[in-house]
């Protein structure tokens, strides 16, 4: 019986926990119902994940109302994986979150903390799980107002304009995708979005179409922080509390790719989106863009959460470029990279905010010395980081060996040259932090950092063993990956 | 092309552009916000708009050949409505925390504060 | 036990090695006795596995499947057997001399030091054993990044730089070039399985073929082809032993080892010879080989001039690869086996030296032979091996590589061989000379009293490795058997 309502409670357990944290005053009995619920919706992902694994999709019509008029969970191979994803994630950094956020927040701010987090997870979730055009927005602006609380939250002042920042950059993207959405209902008379694919294909040659899908286009890549859209991110990146930013790097990127994937893939369709509007023509420069800028701005950083924040927007570039191929190598690449960034940098940003934790900083120069002082940190942080840049075993290197495998087919030699350069650029801005970490030699006064507690380990350790594990058994990843692919180019 | 047919069209576009200038165009934070709810604003008049039929009248059943107008749009944009309400507390709550912490509401002074903005 | 069980055996040796020996750090006795145990184990097993390929026996293991049809896999094949014997084959002398190297001169972090030795010694054992380009590619890198360590063990300035140097240039190569060519290669051949023969012949265009040569030589950055030599000078700031063992052994080894495993079983020596998609690569080696051993004339740090002796030496090894003639392929394999014994000796050697007087300078031995005499015997044996001349075994890889050359109709490359030859006699003799004939220096003269032969552990394996040399001249007949069928049709 359960087993029929598991897209509903996916959504609804993290939902039904935020009030309730919220009324909590202890912070540790908020978070540890936040641990609970976080758990308790990644075994729900699984057995989903479980569910779609073997082909077809599950449906579940809201309230009993059959679509297209109702509202309709749809989740096919794609959505669970991101499922997956998104659920995994939170499983490991609300653990995390404990200690960090006791040592980042003011006490009694803490139980609204989890609310938001939260919300937050209840909107990626919900933009994952529907199959409803407008229900995409209403979660995505769940989602949206619980992060700019989120990153408000962070210690510095600078927090808050670059929560403001976010806030003025993420509504005009959301308002800019209702409205895409609107111009879809005007034709269609439709929200669901398997009943928009039939019907948009009679009207998608007119101007209205056109129009959403560019309004669309834009409101989605603000979302994913594609360059040039991507101003919002590098600062809402370094000044959140760490486990905020670990989050939000590893998962909320990821679902905003995941919605240009549905939109663009099931919705209007791969023809219409690469034959008949040259998507291809704007993501692929873009990406490239992204890519190669990117990784040089974050060469240049001294603080390391700007860096890694930097590198995120040049991997989005390389998931982007996966997609903009328009092959199902090129998907399969994207999809996979998705998945793969989601726990490197999930990786990276819960070390980080380990050696934030004791030392008390980001700069680049003062975690002079911590790799013998925090070895298990250090040792997460540059595994981690071997990943980023794509060394064998890690899956980095699965994620660029498909991305070049499907660059060299469709003979894009040039692009896959500029995909290996950039990881020589990752070499070198890694390196920078693992040379000062393990050969500068500490301030008198810093503070003598010791090793983590083990409640922060634990969680990096998880990820670091899954960024080993499935670089080497990659059937999972790679399997769900080709299959997503597979799907969206056949359409639903 | 009938003009006066498509007046709310024109409007929710005039609306949206003057909105998105100001967003751009103001320093002043508490602009911005204003800038965003008008831009927020026109949206709604698009989705109201496409919901009214011709001569319909409000979807309360009646007996007889009653043409009625789409509901549909109007809901959808309630909840939009609430999303737009919460963005606005939200950004004004910020423009607050802002004040308390720099001392000013204006961009160009915030940004010789801080130099990364 | 099966030839597949034996090969995990010896990856799994030195990865317990390594994983156990974290644990023995307060014990150094136990920790080094585990590292020795662990190395004359793994020689037990390749020892095993040595006569089962002689006889043919190429059984193929799969790990498991790493990327869609590509999986980690080992088969044992003569070429990789020839590389694990020589790495298996010095692990146990090297262990030997950096106990005595380690605590003579009271290293830091031993531990990790004994550590990171091991996973590099189970990385070569990786890339000897790997059936295909994936899987000698992963371990591959497992070697550039478990070395890494090794060469900044100081942790100064130097070391830091040394290091960025190291990584930079092997990394950089290895995904710039080497990934791209491998991606290449299973685009267009759909495998990437080691075969008799090669696999790209008739997948990649003739004319194409000397880029993707070329990717696959400069992506092999540890075979130090000029340009992309800059790291093996670099790279010594290490402790000697790690010198010895990876830029003698290990690290430069697996990179003509590699080198030769592509020639060989992925474009075949007669498509190379019949398209000559790799006649530009003879004269980039060629110029390799001369000019680092001028270089290697005008260095005074004796290191620094092994290292530059090595960059040329390896040339040697491409050069036999790029003649694409089966006395050419056979004359750089065992060029893999000789100089890897000579070169480890002068390393030794040069330890030794340090360990027991604290010089690094060329100039500053002057007198030095005669209170150190089994030392600077070992050096004199290493040097003549590597010269190539009889009676070390030095003398066949060389006499093999001309032969190839004549084969190949190119008296060029003779002329390369035998002008390379007369350099190395002028830059290693001098090191000889000095420490038997010239004078002490003055201020040497006083303390030459106090200079006595380094220690027993540091001294004995040089001899026994200088013993090696001698060997291999006159067992060759054996090895180069095993080696046939390498140039068989």
């Amino acid at each position: 019986m359960i087993s029929l309502q598991l897209p509903i409670l996916q959504v609804v357990i993290p939902l039904l926990g935020a009030p309730v944290c919220a009324l909590f005053r202890s912070s540790r009995s908020a978070w540890a119902l936040s641990v609970a619920l976080a758990w308790l919706s990644f075994g729900v992902a699984v057995a989903l994940f479980q569910q779609s694994w073997f082909g077809g999709y599950v449906s579940y019509e809201i309230g009993g109302w059959p679509p297209p008029w109702g509202i309709e969970y749809r989740i096919d191979i794609l959505n669970s994986f991101v499922l997956l994803l998104v659920s995994g994630m939170a499983a490991v950094v609300v653990p995390f979150a404990g200690r960090s956020i006791e040592a980042e927040l003011q006490d009694d701010r803490i139980p609204l903390f989890y609310a938001a987090l939260l919300l937050c997870y209840t909107g990626l979730l919900g933009i994952t799980v529907t199959g409803d055009a407008f229900n995409v927005f209403v979660f995505l602006e769940i989602s949206s107002l619980s992060t700019y609380a989120m990153i408000a939250l962070g210690r510095d002042r600078r927090a808050l304009t670059a929560s403001y920042q976010y806030l003025i950059m993420g509504t005009i993207g959301a308002t800019f995708i209702l409205i895409g959405i609107g111009l879809m209902y005007v034709m269609t008379g439709t929200l669901n979005m398997a009943d928009l694919a039939e019907r948009l294909q009679q009207v998608n040659n007119t101007r209205t179409i056109r129009v959403a899908f560019g309004f669309l286009t834009v409101g989605i890549c603000l979302k994913l922080a594609l360059f040039p859209l991507h101003l919002w991110l590098p600062n809402a990146y370094t000044f959140a509390p760490s486990a905020v930013t670990a989050f939000l790097a590893s998962t909320a990127t990821k679902v905003a790719v995941y919605m240009l994937l549905r939109f663009f893939f099931t919705v209007f369709g791969a023809e219409f989106s690469f034959a008949t509007m040259n998507l291809d023509l704007i993501l692929m420069p873009l990406a490239l863009v992204a890519i190669f800028s990117m990784s040089l701005v974050a060469l240049y950083q001294d603080n390391v959460k700007r860096m890694l924040a930097y590198s995120s927007v040049a991997q989005i570039g390389y998931m982007i470029l996966g997609i903009s191929f328009g092959s199902i190598n090129g998907l399969t690449a994207g999809i996979l990279h998705l998945f793969n960034h989601g726990l490197m940098k999930g990786a990276l940003f819960l070390a980080l905010g380990a050696l934030v934790l004791r030392t008390g900083s980001t700069q680049i120069q003062d975690l002079a010395g911590v790799g013998r002082r925090m070895p298990w940190t250090m040792g997460a942080f540059v595994i981690g980081g071997l990943s980023l840049i794509g060394v064998p075993l890690t899956v980095g290197f699965i994620s660029k060996w498909y991305l070049v495998a499907a660059a060299i087919e469709a003979g894009y030699w040039p692009i896959a040259g500029l995909i290996l350069l950039t990881s020589l650029m990752a070499v070198v801005y890694i390196w920078r932090v693992v040379e000062v970490a393990y050969f500068g030699v500490p301030l008198a006064e810093a503070p003598l950092a010791s090793e983590a507690p083990l409640s922060m380990l634990l969680p990096i350790w998880v990820l670091v063993i899954a960024n080993l594990y499935l670089g080497i058994n990659t059937s999972l990843t790679v399997g769900a990956a080709t299959m997503a692919a597979g799907q969206l180019m056949a359409g639903w | 092309m009938n003009f006066l047919g498509l007046f709310n069209y024109w409007l929710f576009i005039v609306l949206m552009m003057i909105g998105f200038y100001v967003v751009i165009s103001s320093t002043n934070l508490v602009r911005k916000i204003i800038g965003l709810n008008i831009f927020q604003t026109s949206v709604f008049i698009l989705y109201i708009s496409m919901g009214k039929i011709d001569h319909g009248t409000a979807p309360i059943l009646m007996d007889g050949d009653v043409v009625y107008s789409n509901p549909l749009p109007h809901v959808l944009i309630l909840t939009a409505i609430v999303v737009g309400v919460a963005t606005t507390s939200l950004g004004l709550a910020l423009v607050v925390r802002i004040k308390e912490a720099y001392g000013t509401v204006d961009e160009t002074e915030i940004h010789i504060q801080d130099p990364e903005f | 036990m099966t030839t597949a069980a034996l090969m995990l055996l010896c990856l799994a040796t030195p990865a317990a090695v390594a994983l156990l020996l974290p644990w023995l750090g307060s014990r150094p006795n136990v920790r080094e006795g585990v590292t020795l145990c662990g190395a004359l184990l793994l020689l037990l097993w390749v020892l095993i596995l040595v006569p089962r390929v002689a006889a043919g026996d190429y059984s193929e293991v799969q790990l498991l499947v790493m990327v869609s049809g590509l999986e980690i896999a080992f088969r044992p094949e003569p070429l990789g057997m020839l590389f694990a014997l020589v790495a298996a084959g010095l692990w146990p002398l090297n262990s030997l001399y950096s106990i005595g190297y380690m605590r003579g001169n009271s290293e830091q972090h031993q531990s990790r030091f004994y550590v990171c030795f091991a996973v590099a010694i189970a990385s070569v054992m990786g890339m000897a054993f790997a059936a295909n380009l994936l899987t000698l590619f992963v371990f591959y890198e497992a070697l550039t990044l478990s070395t890494y360590p090794l060469v900044t063990h100081k942790g100064d300035e130097k070391a830091r730089q040394g290091g960025r140097v190291y990584l930079g240039i092997l990394l950089g190569t290895s995904i710039g070039f080497l990934l791209p060519a491998i991606i290449w290669t299973w685009a267009a051949t759909g495998t990437l399985s080691f075969q008799q023969g090669g696999i790209v012949a008739g997948h990649v265009a003739a004319g194409l073929l000397p880029l993707l040569l070329a990717m696959y030589m400069f992506g092999i950055g540890k075979a130090a082809l000029m340009p992309f030599h800059r790291w093996l000078p670099a790279a010594m700031v290490a402790p000697t032993p790690v010198s010895a063992l990876l830029h003698a052994v290990a690290v430069v080894k697996g990179g003509v080892y590699a080198v030769m495993k592509v020639v060989i079983y992925v474009f075949g020596i007669d498509t190379l010879a019949t398209t000559g998609a790799s006649v530009w690569l003879i004269w980039v080696a060629g110029a390799t080989v001369l000019i680092a051993s001028l270089v290697a004339l005008t260095k005074d740090n004796l290191k620094a001039r092994l290292a530059y002796s090595t960059v040329s030496q390896l040339s040697y090894v491409v050069l036999g690869a790029a003649l694409a003639t089966s006395m050419g392929v056979l004359g750089g394999t065992l060029q893999i086996a000789t100089h890897a014994l000579g070169k480890i000796t002068l390393f030794f050697c040069a330890g030794a030296i340090y360990t027991a007087t604290h010089k690094t300078e060329v100039s500053q031995l002057n007198g030095l032979g005669r209170v150190m005499p089994f030392t600077f015997g070992a050096f004199f044996v290493g040097a003549l091996s590597i010269i190539g001349l009889p009676p070390m075994g030095g003398t066949w890889s060389k006499w093999l590589l001309l032969v190839g050359a004549a084969d190949a109709g190119s008296i060029a490359v003779m002329g390369i061989l035998l002008l390379s030859s007369l350099l190395n006699i002028a830059y290693l003799t001098p090191v000889v000379a000095r420490g038997f004939f010239m004078p002490a220096l003055g201020e040497g003269r006083s303390r030459a009293g106090g200079i006595r032969e380094a220690p027993l552990f540091c001294v004995l394996p040089p001899m026994i490795t200088a013993f090696g040399c001698l060997l291999l001249f006159f067992m060759i007949d054996p090895l180069v058997a095993f080696l046939a069928p390498l140039i068989e049709g």
